[in-house]
């Protein structure tokens, strides 16, 4: 046997699940998952890495949608996978495709932004595609599968 | 097929229908318009999202 210098796996997983805190933590008023949103943003918008929270500057608008975009299905919590003794993947994917249903987006986007509604809108990730415009249509985002390689958010060490 | 479009329900027998695919690394995307006499009354998107947000976790620090 051997020891070795790692991150462990299982505080990862931890992590999406809020059991560390190692500052100030909001108080939580359940033990139960917060909830998600999606908002879609103009391409004109800068949604990135430094995005701190939702915002409805540069949001798209338009017949059918709705400031601050729709709830993400999450029925599936993360999950902590090891790997090595060195190396591993927290990860967690939408449960369901995010879908805006009867939409006119007539001005162009191409950016998603997910964010925790339960805890002052603050931000989790921007996804990024092709630039697209919606005519009384449906826009429909299918999640990757919820892999260690594929899922939506992972956490790794190698 | 009725399709929802900016003049209402129509029956997709009366529009031009034109569809595209984009697949890269990031993405594959399948697109659907009508089209009613030159003007666009429908248009669809399904985006399929391929490249995870991957955040790489920094090795814990050695302790000297």
């Amino acid at each position: 046997m051997a020891n070795t210098q790692s991150m462990c796996t299982s505080f990862m997983g931890e992590l999406m699940t809020a059991t560390h805190n190692f500052g100030t933590a909001p108080i939580r008023a359940a033990t139960t998952a917060d909830t998600f949103k999606a908002a879609l943003y103009l391409t004109s918008a800068t949604v990135n890495a430094s995005t701190t929270a939702y915002s409805s500057t540069n949001e798209v608008t338009g017949t059918g949608y709705t400031a601050g975009g729709v709830t993400v299905t999450n029925a599936t919590a993360p999950i902590a996978t090891n790997s090595s003794a060195t190396a591993g993947v927290a990860y967690w994917t939408p449960s369901a495709s995010i879908t805006y249903t009867t939409v006119t987006l007539s001005t162009a986007f191409d950016a998603v932004l997910i964010y925790n509604s339960s805890q002052s809108n603050k931000a989790v990730s921007v996804h990024t595609f092709g630039s697209q415009t919606i005519t009384a249509g449906t826009f429909t985002l299918t999640m990757p599968s919820n892999t260690t390689t594929a899922a939506l958010l992972r956490l790794s060490t190698t | 097929m009725i399709v929802t479009t900016t003049k209402g329900e129509m029956d997709d027998s009366l529009l031009e229908k034109k569809e595209g695919v984009v697949d890269n690394d990031n993405e594959n995307t399948t697109w659907v318009e009508y089209w009613l006499d030159g003007e666009l009354v429908h248009r669809s998107v399904h985006v399929t999202l391929k490249k995870p947000t991957t955040y790489t976790v920094a090795e814990a620090a050695s302790i000297a």
